[in-house]
């Protein structure tokens, strides 16, 4: 089958890769373009640990066909970081020992990100419910949520 | 599969008149989990995302109109629209998480035709009409009359929703949607309830609706409740006349979410409560609307 | 933080650094098992029995073997028949799990796999794989297994533990038994009995990463393999079996973990990644999706669990009476030992029976889950503890710390509890401030306590001190859940050097001596201890070359901060890195190796206090407050610990709560997805409060218990206590469902 060719900008970068139409934009992710942070839980949409920004919007990226990302704008874990200094995000992720096993690490911070973008001060259960769709099996949640509140309290002092 | 972005309704009507094995898709919230458990997969995907009218949302001094594709985030970041219909601004947020919420779509979520889709009760009471586009153009159905049962649509292979029209909400009245889910996000409703009243002068209740989901093979309207409820004030004898008229009509199922008994019982707790809340948010609107 | 030891004024150990892995693990560049790509990898696909009992008439391969893309199509006639060649019946059962042979015995049991070289193409073929079967009766539950007419699993299964062994075959595949005492006496004693009957499904590990596997083989039978797995020295034992070749013709890579909690300490993809690599040449990748990991994988057992108990009016426990019987799933090996070991293993009690049973049926074979065993026994123990309470009005507390066992208490299972700290947990909770805070309306207030073993068993570590003065420390234990920053902490305190001076390795299984699995809560305490005992040798070493530089007697050095100094001081210090930069004139490389069979376990207890609120027209239970106090013996990464205990309460309250397995009538998992098996997410949840009690463990040289486990053991009967504190209905079934709650309220209010 002719696969399809398809533009878009990934992590500030303009990117090509070529695909089958029914491929998920994460396999896509992973397996053409070799940016394996974001993972496949379900590939279902109930686990978010495949989480990207997609025109500044997280979304999960086993839900879109990859021939959907053309002319998109991409952000993936991969480029949280800005030149290899940590977004605070994951400085409080890291400090606070939000992660265990750290498998569903890049779709939190994905998600943690979206909403302090649209929401710079949420409240306990704001952040909760924010990251209702993204699954942890290891922590309980408890030091993700401090270490977003504690992110979201350093990025408004900036 | 191959994949297609038509830009205009008229081309989406012709692609899927032409491809007897087409799926539209809005946000794919559905269809992937569908297609990953096994149904047979279309020769042809039509994202209805790239025109204009399916992904916009927009207010006169009547209605408001929904793109069909527009994603529920849209309405729920609303503050005008979320003002004007609460009910139907939370339902619609209620379809799952963040990340969902940037996809999925009140036509996507209306033509899935689950029965437990959380916007169609909300919907419903809000006399929401469709406007459905096919090869020999457009006309409009009352969201009520689209879905037929479980999976079951009344629209034509190569029809599709372009957009909701909404009036805006008449003064003093209110709307509601609730629904039971054993977790606090991420679950398919096992009860969904949405209410709409509208109150008189004297504050009693001029016009209801109730619709609940999860409870028969589409969602349903509740007359005998509606009726209990007009010309009162919503006391206690009223509200158990409400709660016992939804438990009644439901004819749900067993299965994984929840019970026959189950369903039928909260049905009517969620009836009276989702009443409530329409009634407190109408009294809000008394005259300020 | 209640420390019940006087803290012994360490420099590292107890302190909350960065993790070694984590800069890696929040830049998205970890390495998890599905991450791995290799030139010419083909994708593999694995064919799965729709059926829940069923014999395999035929397979043919022919239609995918021509496939485009396709390169290899293998079943179970491309392994040995361990069966055949007499091999232990355990390791026949690992093979037989792995790919069906004659008979498929759940649904999503594996009967064939193909290797493509491309997914979509792989996942065509398999379809295109046609199995033939001869459909038979099956049983789902211990008490369809068990009955009398039931149909058998495994034709030949004679149960054990039971003298004179049965004639006839069931599925029952063996019995335990626990007693002391006069039980008739005991109740006898007793001023109140309490007795009930409980039942809980099967719950799944619920690890966010599904397995994954890669391996490439090559012509001369050598292969690699890449895998998540909490042991891979253990996975290259079970693959060698299951393919019939030696241990060491395989080499095992252990890839990041994404999660297990027991589930990921057996195999299931690598034999099936292997064999089709040898076949095409090629590296095979295999990852299942999620519905496969539901299907075939994890769970744990459900269980049918009777409890009598009696006390007096003083609160004593005179006996106890536990019938417990265990779903092992397809094949022997239900947790049921481990439960009956727990069950009362809280409490001193004089007249007890504890049996027990573990039944094979037709679903998934369990796996490991976090103390396995221990927490169904305890929901019903603790539950039936919690009405005795309430019958002779005693506080819930107060009840626990009247039998609680302590040091010299002679455990329900054989021996005398060396120092514990049970007590301590109790007293912990007693003195939080949740313990008072007011409740709410149709708020209630629940108590819980559990008992973990914790295990020991074998472990290996190498430490390298590099020419700059830091030291790289290798072990064989995958990290899971921080025990990277454990084995740093140890180590850095140990050698004197700072934390950031370590570096913590997990080698493969050529790089460093074998280790058992990541499980059992071990890995700080045996591969800790294996750490400490290497770095011991350093600094023996290191002591040596110092007196040897300073022409000094071997005593006249000592090892302090880093550096070795003359008892004297007639002599400047000589610091690790002043002694590492001269290795080559002083002896050469710094580097020691430790292997050791753990030199004791110390037991670990956490007792729970939990406040709901019921919604008593709706019957969802909110959880609003959770504390947990747990004595960690010593916490060497207190972040860690205290992630540990949260994990475990909250996978807990998902047992508690809604997870479970449902089943069709035909025996086919109804709900194989995060959807509909529903474990909490962020916003069911509130803060889970911490009280780490340090009580240390005389046979570790820091003290430490190990934490992973006993913390998943309390919460289902915390919750449950609750429940009736909140609505007075006493909840006997798990899931503790919106729907079970509003069932037993209507039941109530008639």
């Amino acid at each position: 089958m002719p696969r399809t060719h398809i533009t878009t900008v990934i992590n500030g970068d303009e990117t090509e890769f070529l695909t089958e139409d029914g491929t998920s934009l994460l396999n896509a992710l992973r397996d053409e373009v070799g940016l394996t942070g974001a993972k496949e839980g379900c590939g279902t949409g109930d686990c978010g640990a495949c989480s990207i920004l997609v025109d500044d919007r997280v979304t999960c990226s086993c839900l879109m066909f990859a021939p959907e990302a053309d002319g998109t704008t991409i952000l993936t874990v991969e480029g949280l970081a800005d030149s290899g200094d940590l977004h605070p995000l994951q400085q409080c992720f890291l400090e606070g020992a939000a992660l265990q096993c750290g498998i569903c690490t890049p779709g939190f911070l994905m998600a943690a990100k979206a909403l302090l973008d649209k929401n710079p001060d949420p409240t306990e259960t704001e952040i909760r419910y924010a990251l209702a769709g993204n699954l942890c099996r290891c922590t309980g949640y408890d030091k993700i949520i401090r270490a977003v509140q504690e992110a979201a309290l350093e990025m408004r002092g900036k | 599969m191959k994949y297609v972005a038509p830009s205009s309704v008229e081309e989406a009507t012709s692609l899927l008149s032409a491809s007897p094995s087409a799926q539209v898709f809005a946000g794919a919230t559905d269809v992937v989990p569908q297609l990953r458990a096994g149904r047979p997969a279309p020769e042809l995907l039509v994202d209805l995302k790239k025109i204009e009218e399916l992904v916009s949302l927009k207010s006169d001094d009547n209605k408001w109109t929904v793109g069909a594709a527009t994603p529920t985030a849209y309405l729920t970041e609303d503050e005008a629209f979320s003002h004007e219909f609460p009910g139907l601004s939370e339902a619609a947020g209620l379809i799952g998480s963040d990340q969902i919420q940037n996809r999925s779509s009140l036509g996507g979520n209306l033509c899935n035709a689950s029965p437990a889709a959380d916007s169609v009760p909300a919907m419903v009471v809000n006399g929401v009409r469709a406007v459905v586009a096919g090869p020999s153009g457009t006309r409009v159905l009352d969201v009520s009359e689209v879905v037929t049962g479980p999976g079951q649509t009344s629209l034509d292979d190569d029809e599709f929703i372009v957009e909701f029209e909404i009036d805006n909400m008449p003064a003093r009245s209110g709307d509601a949607y609730l629904r039971m889910i054993p977790r606090t996000e991420m679950d398919i409703a096992v009860v969904g309830a949405g209410a709409r009243v509208t109150l008189a002068d004297d504050g009693s209740i001029e016009q209801a609706a109730l619709a609940l989901a999860a409870v028969a093979p589409t969602v349903i309207r509740i007359p005998d409740a509606e009726d209990a409820l007009v010309g009162t004030t919503a006391d206690d004898a009223t509200l158990d006349a409400v709660a016992a008229a939804a438990s009644e009509a439901c004819d749900p199922i067993d299965d994984k979410r929840g019970t026959v008994a189950y369903r039928k019982q909260v049905a009517g707790v969620l009836a009276k409560r989702a009443v409530l809340i329409a009634i407190e948010r109408a009294e809000q609107r008394n005259g300020t609307n | 933080m209640a420390v019940t030891e006087e803290n012994p004024g360490y420099k590292w150990v107890g302190t909350r650094p960065i993790r070694p892995d984590g800069l890696e693990k929040v830049t998205g560049k970890a390495r998890f098992g599905a991450d791995l790509v290799l030139p010419g990898m083909l994708y593999g696909k694995v064919v799965r029995s729709p059926h829940a009992h069923a014999r395999i008439l035929s397979i043919d391969t022919s239609a995918a073997e021509s496939m485009e893309g396709v390169k290899a199509v293998i079943t179970g006639d491309d392994f040995p028949d361990l069966a055949a060649n007499g091999a232990h019946p355990s390791d026949v059962d690992v093979a037989n799990n792995t790919i069906a042979r004659d008979k498929v015995l759940y649904e999503g049991h594996v009967v064939a796999a193909v290797a493509a070289i491309t997914r979509e193409q792989a996942e065509a073929a398999a379809k295109a794989v046609e199995v033939t079967y001869e459909v038979l009766p099956h049983v789902l539950t211990v008490d369809e297994a068990m009955a009398d007419d039931a149909p058998l699993l495994h034709e030949g299964m004679i149960t054990k533990g039971v003298d004179p062994a049965p004639e006839e075959p069931s599925n029952i595949a063996s019995k335990i038994l626990h007693e002391r005492g006069d039980l008739e006496q005991g109740f006898g004693e007793a001023d109140a009995v309490v007795e009930r009957e409980f039942t809980t499904k099967p719950v799944h590990q619920g690890y966010i990463e599904p397995h994954a596997a890669v391996a490439d083989s090559n012509s001369d039978g050598r292969a690699n393999i890449w895998c998540s797995s909490q042991g891979h020295f253990q996975m290259r034992a079970y693959t060698a079996t299951v393919l019939g070749v030696s241990p060491g013709t395989l080499k095992v890579t252990a890839a990041e973990i994404g999660g297990g909690f027991g589930g990921k300490t057996v195999i299931y993809l690598e034999p099936l990644a292997v064999r089709p690599s040898q076949r095409a040449g090629r590296p095979v990748k295999l990852v299942m999706d999620r519905d496969e990991v539901f299907r075939a994988t994890g769970p744990t057992s459900g269980t049918r669990i009777k409890v009598k108990m009696g006390v007096s009016k003083d609160g004593k426990i005179t006996a106890a009476e536990v019938w417990m019987a265990y779903e092992a799933g397809a094949f022997a090996g239900s947790p049921v030992g481990a439960a009956g070991m727990t069950a009362i293993a809280c409490y001193d009690i004089p007249n007890f029976v504890v049996e027990g049973y573990d039944v094979v049926c037709n679903k998934p074979r369990v796996a490991a889950y976090r103390a396995p065993g221990a927490p169904m026994a305890a929901f019903a123990v603790e539950s039936v503890l919690d009405e005795l309470a309430r019958n002779i009005e005693m506080y819930a507390i107060d009840i626990r710390l009247a039998n609680a066992a302590v040091e010299g208490t002679q455990a329900a299972y054989g021996p005398k509890f060396p120092r514990i700290g049970f007590v301590e947990t109790l007293e912990a909770i007693k003195d939080h401030p949740n313990y008072t805070t007011e409740l709410g309306p149709n708020q209630g207030r629940g108590v819980a306590a559990g008992f973990w073993f914790n295990a020991g068993m074998m472990s290996s570590a190498t430490v390298h001190v590099n020419e700059n003065g830091t030291a790289t420390v290798v072990t064989g234990s995958p990290d899971i859940g921080g025990s990277r920053q454990s084995m740093a902490l140890m180590a850095a305190e140990e050698l004197g050097i700072p934390y950031e001076s370590i570096k913590p390795v997990v080698a493969d299984t050529e790089t460093v001596g074998f280790n058992d699995v990541t499980g059992g809560s071990r890995v700080t305490l045996a591969t800790g201890a294996a750490v400490v005992d290497a770095c011991r040798l350093i600094v023996e070493d290191l002591r040596a070359r110092a007196a040897k530089t300073w022409d000094v007697e071997l005593d006249q050095v000592e090892w302090v901060d880093g550096q070795a100094q003359h008892v004297e001081g007639a002599q400047p210090p000589l610091s690790l890195n002043d002694l590492a930069a001269k290795s080559g004139r002083t002896g050469g490389p710094i580097s020691a190796n430790a292997s050791l069979n753990s030199r004791g376990v110390g037991a670990g207890f956490s007792t729970q206090l939990c406040d709901v609120e019921v919604d008593p027209e709706t019957g969802v239970t909110r959880i609003v407050r959770y504390l947990t106090a747990q004595d960690a013996g010593r916490a060497i990464s207190p972040d860690y610990v205290e992630g540990q205990m949260q994990g475990g309460v909250v996978q807990g309250i998902g047992w508690a709560l809604n997870e479970e397995y449902i089943h069709d009538t035909e025996g086919v998992m109804e709900n194989p997805s995060f959807l509909d098996y529903r474990m909490p997410v962020a916003s069911d949840l509130p803060m889970i409060d911490c009280s780490i009690v340090e009580v240390p463990n005389p046979a570790h040289p820091y003290g430490v218990r190990g934490v992973g486990e006993v913390g998943i053991v309390p919460p289902m009967a915390a919750v449950g206590n609750a429940i009736h504190d909140a609505v007075n209905v006493r909840m006997t079934e798990l899931p503790m469902s919106p729907v079970k709650v509003l069932e037993a309220l209507n039941a109530h209010d008639e």
